[in-house]
């Protein structure tokens, strides 16, 4: 275990080396960088930008020595500062939206599982029924919805015709203040509805269907065979042993479902004017605003590796092959 | 072409394949069909509500909503190919590289593959874009080089499953080039689960392309794509429902085909393994 703990911790090092270095080559080798002269017909970029650019990066030093500076400064959450009116650091820009973003995903997180894995469970269970084929067009529609389409339909139907729903921002924004604790959540709560729908759709259609398949194999394993011919109950064969080996994989797919996770928060926060990461980067690519575009990219994977981390761990920790240190 | 004959016995493969052959007619004829020019701008024709005359009703300066949507999808078409072109090309050639030769350069690869698919892909596309201008040939190139990762991980276990086979070993001894058992001998065999990660990827190109568009960094109007068309629809949720639901339709209807039909072939190629994710 302790094996695979530090084998595992050189290697995120090493991929947020990886990551940092195609940041900085975003920044330097895209054809249309700062200082290319591609940039010069951009009537957004003035000469006293450029400069302000080739200041704050050292664009006049060599690259190593740029790029160890960025890296110096990222240790410290030093991002530089935004090219906004406000002028302020990055790292505090960032600070002040992201409990947003983590809460909606950490949410959405949830609701996938608690919807996504029994629907999985219960169309591998019926497998061929009408609802497991219902569940399996549910899940290619989930594939394939666009979710800022998804957004515009669930605003149309249950903001402007039937009214029930907020379709913008986090809370109210008229007596918001005098509302008393339970208003507040329940405010809350109905701006988040159709949010939480567009983030979670997709991942539910993902999950559900990697438990089913998961969940059918398992199902036709050998030993699930054995345990039948042993005489065992039903139920101890579904919800003891194969449920257990069926949602093991589930959380390195978890892990791995991060980066469109994450992804999606640009969608639907741009769309509900919800002020988290993802809108914060899309108004910085909309205004140019590099230096929050660059500390927004970097946190965002940094979030996504750390996530991927944390779901080789538990995966080693829940299965004894791993924990009790074989090799797998 | 057995492939093919296998497909024509699944109906879904079948359904879908046509839907999509439909939409390419469309895309290469919207000059011919399209009954009104996309761009021409009437303004005592505003917001019309679909009707015999605007079978999907005009937009905000009286254009044809039908006319501008069978434009569009000869842009998201043209985005999603030379896009999924740049992205094969890429994960077949890294793929193949990485399962052959093994060792330091299959570690390397694989490694940057990792790092790859840390960044949430809309992140990095946005990143990018922002330091070019906003170009269908930037979206194109864009969205090709940040999604070849999951070809080049198939391609590399083909090629891993099949160099050490006796085909392979037969060629190796008769003297032929690296190259040529890679290009001639291994990667032919290959073809199928790339077709596969072809079409599934399609369907994700149009996805993308038209988020992008809707954020407004991707095609840009007056040229029409599904997605800029949408934004449109956002302005004018409360009176004109059509000039949400059409675009959308669309995009939803041609990602599923290519979805669809990547998932038959998968099944026919590979009947037992199911695809996990």
């Amino acid at each position: 275990m302790i094996e695979f703990l530090i084998k595992r911790l050189i290697s995120l090092i090493i991929s947020l080396l990886g990551i940092t270095i195609i940041s900085f080559s975003i920044i330097h080798l895209a054809p249309g960088g700062p200082l290319s002269p591609l940039t010069e017909f951009n009537p957004k970029i003035t000469p006293e930008y450029r400069e302000r650019l080739v200041k704050m990066y050292g664009l006049d030093k060599p690259l190593y020595i740029q790029y160890w500076n960025w890296l110096k400064g990222i240790i410290k959450l030093d991002f530089g500062r935004s090219f906004s009116l406000d002028r302020r650091p990055v790292w505090d820009k960032i600070k002040e939206r992201l409990p947003v973003t983590l809460l909606i995903n950490f949410l959405s997180l949830i609701l996938i599982l608690l919807i996504g894995v029994p629907l999985g469970i219960y169309s591998a269970l019926k497998a061929g029924s009408l609802g497991d084929r219902l569940t399996t067009i549910f899940i290619f529609i989930g594939y394939a919805m666009p979710s800022f389409w998804f957004a515009l339909i669930l605003m149309m139907i249950f903001g402007v015709k039937l009214h029930w729903l907020p379709i913008s921002g986090l809370h109210s924004i008229v007596g918001y203040e005098e509302m008393s604790f339970l208003q507040k959540v329940w405010d809350w709560t109905k701006h988040l509805i159709c949010p939480l729908c567009v983030a979670t759709f997709g991942g539910i259609a993902g999950i559900s269907r990697y438990v089913r398949n998961s969940m059918y194999e398992v199902l036709h394993a050998d030993f699930i065979l054995f345990a039948k011919a042993k005489g065992l109950p039903e139920n101890v064969i579904i919800y003891k042993h194969a449920l257990r080996n069926a949602l093991l994989p589930l959380i390195t797919i978890l892990g791995l479902s991060l980066p469109s996770l994450i992804g999606g928060s640009v969608i639907f926060e741009t769309i509900f004017g919800i002020p988290g990461v993802g809108q914060l980067m899309w108004q910085a690519v909309m205004a140019r605003d590099y230096p929050v575009i660059m500390g927004t990219l970097f946190l965002v994977s940094l979030l996504t590796l750390l996530g991927n981390f944390l779901a080789d761990i538990g995966y080693a920790l829940a299965d004894p092959r791993i924990r009790l240190g074989k090799k797998h | 072409m057995e492939l093919f004959k296998e497909l024509l016995k699944h109906k879904i493969g079948v359904v879908s394949l046509s839907l999509i052959l439909f939409l390419i007619f469309i895309a290469v004829f919207a000059h011919i069909i399209a009954p009104y020019d996309p761009f021409e701008i009437r303004v005592n024709e505003i917001l019309v509500p679909p009707c015999l005359k605007h079978p999907l009703g005009t937009d905000l300066l009286g254009r044809d909503v039908l006319s501008r949507m069978i434009y569009a999808s000869r842009i998201s078409l043209e985005v999603s190919i030379v896009a999924i072109g740049i992205s094969t090309l890429i994960g077949v050639f890294l793929g193949s590289i990485a399962g052959y030769f093994g060792g330091l350069i299959d570690n390397i690869i694989c490694r940057f593959i990792d790092i790859m698919l840390c960044f949430p892909t809309i992140f990095l596309i946005l990143a990018v874009i922002a330091y070019l201008e906003p170009s269908i040939l930037t979206i194109m190139i864009v969205i090709g080089l940040t999604s070849w990762m999951g070809v080049a991980r198939l391609v590399r276990a083909e090629i891993l499953s099949l160099k050490e086979r006796d085909f392979i070993l037969a060629a190796k001894v008769y003297g032929a080039s690296t190259f040529r058992i890679i290009f001639k001998h291994l990667l032919p065999n290959a073809l199928g689960p790339v077709l596969v990660s072809v079409s599934l990827g399609m369907g994700q190109a149009i996805l993308i392309e038209s988020a992008l568009s809707f954020l407004g960094i991707g095609v840009q109007p007056p040229v029409p794509s599904w997605g800029n068309m949408l934004i449109e629809g956002k302005d004018t949720l409360e009176i004109a429902w059509w000039l949400s639901v059409f675009p959308g339709l669309a995009i939803l209807l041609t990602v599923l085909a290519f979805t669809l039909l990547g998932e038959t072939l998968q099944e026919i190629i590979n009947p037992k393994k199911i695809k996990q994710n």
